[in-house]
């Protein structure tokens, strides 16, 4: 079953990836391809946009239309791909920093503008690439090469953020809950318009070492501890005690930002 | 009045040559003295079927153009100096993933915030070296209303052909006057189109150039799936770290533009049969020039005007045959000697080369130049 | 023989000094007269100095800035004292009757009651540029009053072509 999927959807021949043994992104990726699967897109109708960094590796490995762009751009890149050629399912792939650091603004407004496209981003808390500096969502007090003493930033709740900006659809998986990823991916292309699914990964290289967070399986053991499925913290509350909620936080459909444009079009047509 | 005889604005008359070219897709935003560009473009693209939208920056507006013209749509943007500086990362991208593209700088007084409503042409050299790394650079100047409608259609033209971003300079002077254009030379223009594969999908190879270097280009969701990076990369599109493979891009990259000079380059000469003195000039300073010709000509000086519409890649044949026939060569130019180093380049080894030049925030006008040429005769 | 003239229309921002100066140009151009039209301006939308600068001419038009005018237009105190010194010795000076004017010139003067026209006859301050643009019309004898009449109502708004025509009219008939 899994190989039929990588054989469908991934270029083979650009294998193995560049990922560490042990790093949660080829999971993400996976679940990626099964809610495309799921979903029975035409490959020929998806293009995936990446930004740089570990995670944006993943649009060289998917056999689709992929655009591997600048270091924060691949929303406002995949903006033009969209507005361009509506007919296009536009999927962005990014990291952490890529998005929400020096890509900040370009979330922020594609979000706003509600948009009908649907960031993933691998979150692991650091900039694994250039080899461990804390990112906006490195924990308060946690380590990066950047932070030897400690990092003393706040760090942000990318989900809370893309729905204050204004994502119509929001949700939350981590590597662990892969299952449940796949699930909220698909929900969230589905959403026509600006759609967030932050999926937890982990870094053991990078994070893991410098935090002393053990090895690849103890990182994983985490994820499944740390996050608490959204349905069972809705009933029995007392088990999200100082966890972090996971699940589909929030379904708001709103009209598209192409679809609006359309409508102007349209109307120049008939007054012509 | 013939109706095809129509009064301009230099800004007005770039949207109007960019949608004679076929300009479907706008990206951009605002930025004096070049926001008629954007606000044009937001009114007739939506009417002709085409997609306009102003990004959160500058940044973001570069990009944009860039995923617009992947799925096919001929895109453009326009910024002015600040802009400019902000687009150049993703400049370089379109350079090294071939992507064509229109970025009109409406150029004023720099550097930073400068003089916003001033004209100036200060960013000739950004416009070669702008982004980090080699790159091809194709960056055309006209100096009329009339020049920039069909410069326009040459940049997107040349940015089709070549695969390549296209940067379409202009000043705040050409850009905002409004001069006589005559429209009926719409219907005689040459439109160029990228060229698409014409192998199945599965034999595409979607960097993989044709004899005359230029790789065929599927649009986005056409049926032909393929990588693009701003990484090195072999024919296949994906990234490499191989040496040989980055300086075979390389040199591809340069030799589909170097290679191409005589169709690229483009140029006026006035008055130069006889000239013992020539001016070299660009966008609104080479009109300043040619009446300062028609004055010092007047006064029995035999002066003439070396224009480049093409100023990268520079006119060097042209250049370096001027600087075989003149004994001096004035360039005047609104910055602190931009071209002047490129006009040296080639022809200082022939002829004695001046720079003339403000940075005020005034044009150079006509009176200046003919001082400073017979000051340069004494 | 070959004409050329430069002109400079001075004021204060929202006067519609540029949209006088594009309709001159314009109707030059019906005319088959050459014409460019610029301008310069700062970072004031509404209030700051304003000029409109149109060069109209019977040959090609090379350097497309005013120098030194031919003809100046004043309408604000401000736009006076700023640019009358670019006015040639032997040129036109047009200038809203409530100016006051200090430099002794040996130009051709017009003082003209435009803000008055326009404000209490016509009870229109937005129409000062249309009888500015009637009053050069006449003053300059080169372009066509029904030529400069049918730019004007190409580039007014609808529904304004009583009150622009009225104005074009008073400000031709400024001239004695």
């Amino acid at each position: 079953m899994q190989s039929e999927l990588v054989q469908k959807y991934l270029r083979e021949d650009r294998l193995p990836h560049i990922w560490c043994p042990g790093c949660g992104h080829g999971v993400i990726m996976h679940a990626v391809i099964r809610a495309i699967d799921n979903l029975k897109l035409d490959p020929e109708k998806v293009c995936i946009v990446s930004g740089i960094g570990c995670s944006s590796r993943a649009s060289g490995y998917m056999n689709f239309n992929t655009l591997h762009t600048t270091h924060g751009r691949a929303l406002a890149f995949a903006t033009g791909v969209k507005m361009s050629q509506p007919d296009l399912h536009v999927i962005v792939l990014t990291g952490d920093g890529d998005t929400s650091a020096i890509g900040g603004n370009h979330l922020i407004h594609a979000a706003r503008r509600n948009i009908d496209i649907t960031t993933i981003t691998f979150n692991n808390n650091i900039y694994g690439m250039t080899g461990g500096q804390y990112s906006p969502t490195t924990p308060y007090m946690d380590f990066g090469t950047t932070a030897p003493y400690g990092n003393i930033d706040n760090s942000f709740d990318l989900c809370d953020l893309a729905k204050g900006a204004g994502a119509s659809y929001v949700g939350r998986a981590t590597a662990y809950h892969a299952v449940q990823l796949a699930k909220i991916i698909e929900s969230a292309i589905s959403n026509k318009g600006f759609s967030f699914v932050e999926a937890v990964s982990s870094c053991p290289t990078y994070y893991g070492r410098k935090n002393k967070k053990g090895d690849a399986v103890n990182m994983m053991k985490t994820l499944k501890d740390m996050y608490v499925d959204i349905k069972i913290a809705e009933k029995k509350p007392e088990l999200a005690d100082g966890k972090i909620i996971f699940g589909e936080l929030y379904n708001n459909p709103q009209d598209e930002y192409t679809d609006k444009y359309q409508k102007i079009i349209d109307m120049l047509k008939k007054e012509n | 009045m013939n109706k095809n005889i129509k009064l301009l604005q230099g800004n007005e008359a770039c949207v109007e040559g960019a949608l004679a070219a076929g300009m479907e897709f706008f990206a951009g935003y605002p930025i004096t003295p070049s926001t008629e560009i954007a606000e044009i473009s937001a009114q007739k693209l939506p009417a002709i079927g085409g997609h306009f939208i102003q990004m959160e920056d500058e940044i973001a507006g570069m990009a944009a153009t860039l995923g617009g013209s992947l799925t096919g749509k001929k895109s453009m943007t326009a910024t002015s100096g600040p802009g400019f500086s902000l687009k150049q990362e993703n400049i370089g991208y379109g350079c090294i993933a071939e992507i064509p593209c229109v970025i009109v700088n409406v150029q004023r007084g720099g550097p930073s915030t400068g003089l916003p409503t001033s004209p100036a042409q200060s960013d000739i050299m950004q416009a070669k070296w702008g982004t980090h790394g080699d790159h091809p650079v194709i960056a055309l100047y006209p100096n009329s209303v009339q020049e920039i409608f069909t410069t326009t259609v040459d940049a997107f033209n040349m940015a089709e052909k070549y695969r390549t971003p296209v940067i379409l300079l202009l000043d705040e002077i050409i850009g905002h006057m409004r001069e006589k254009i005559d429209l009926s030379i719409v219907d005689s223009l040459e439109i160029i189109d990228r060229k698409r594969p014409s192998c199945t999908p599965e034999e595409y190879k979607a960097y993989q150039a044709d004899e005359d270097l230029i790789p065929p280009m599927a649009d986005f969701g056409s049926g032909y799936r393929y990588h693009v990076t701003g990484l090195m990369h072999d024919e296949t599109g994906f990234p490499s770290n191989n040496s040989k493979v980055a300086h075979q891009l390389m040199h591809r990259l340069m030799d589909k533009i170097d290679k191409n000079v005589e169709d690229i380059v483009k140029y006026e000469e006035y008055m130069l049969e006889d000239a013992e003195i020539a001016f070299v000039a660009f966008g609104a300073t080479s009109r300043a020039a040619k009446e300062a010709i028609d004055n010092l000509r007047k006064k029995g000086i035999k002066i003439g005007l070396f224009r480049p519409i093409t100023i990268w890649p520079s006119p060097q044949k042209q250049l370096l045959a001027l600087s075989e026939k003149v004994n001096t060569i004035i360039v005047a130019e609104m910055n602190m000697g931009q071209y002047t180093y490129e006009v040296e380049r080639i022809a200082a080894k022939n002829c004695n080369v001046e720079f003339y030049g403000r940075v005020d925030g005034q044009p150079i006008n006509p009176d200046e130049l003919m001082k400073f040429a017979e000051e340069v005769l004494l | 023989m070959s004409k050329k003239y430069e002109i400079r229309l001075t004021g204060s921002g929202g006067q519609g000094l540029i949209l006088a100066g594009i309709i001159l140009a314009d109707a030059s151009l019906m005319q088959g007269i050459n014409a460019i039209q610029s301008q310069s301006y700062g970072p004031e939308a509404r209030g700051g100095a304003s000029k409109a600068e149109v060069i109209i001419s019977t040959e090609e038009i090379n350097y497309p800035k005013v120098q030194q005018c031919d003809l100046l237009l004043c309408l604000t105190q401000k736009s006076y004292n700023e640019y009358i010194a670019t006015l040639k010795n032997d040129g036109i000076l047009v200038v809203d009757d409530s100016i006051e004017m200090t430099e002794i010139s040996s130009a051709t003067i017009y003082r003209l009651p435009i803000l008055q026209t326009a404000n209490e006859e016509l009870k229109k301050p937005m129409v000062a540029n249309i009888i500015s643009l009637g009053a050069i019309t006449k003053i300059l004898n080169l372009v066509k009053e029904e030529m400069v009449l049918k730019a004007v109502l190409n580039r007014v708004p609808p529904g304004t072509d009583l009150i622009n025509t009225t104005a074009f009219n008073k400000g031709v008939s400024l001239i004695k």
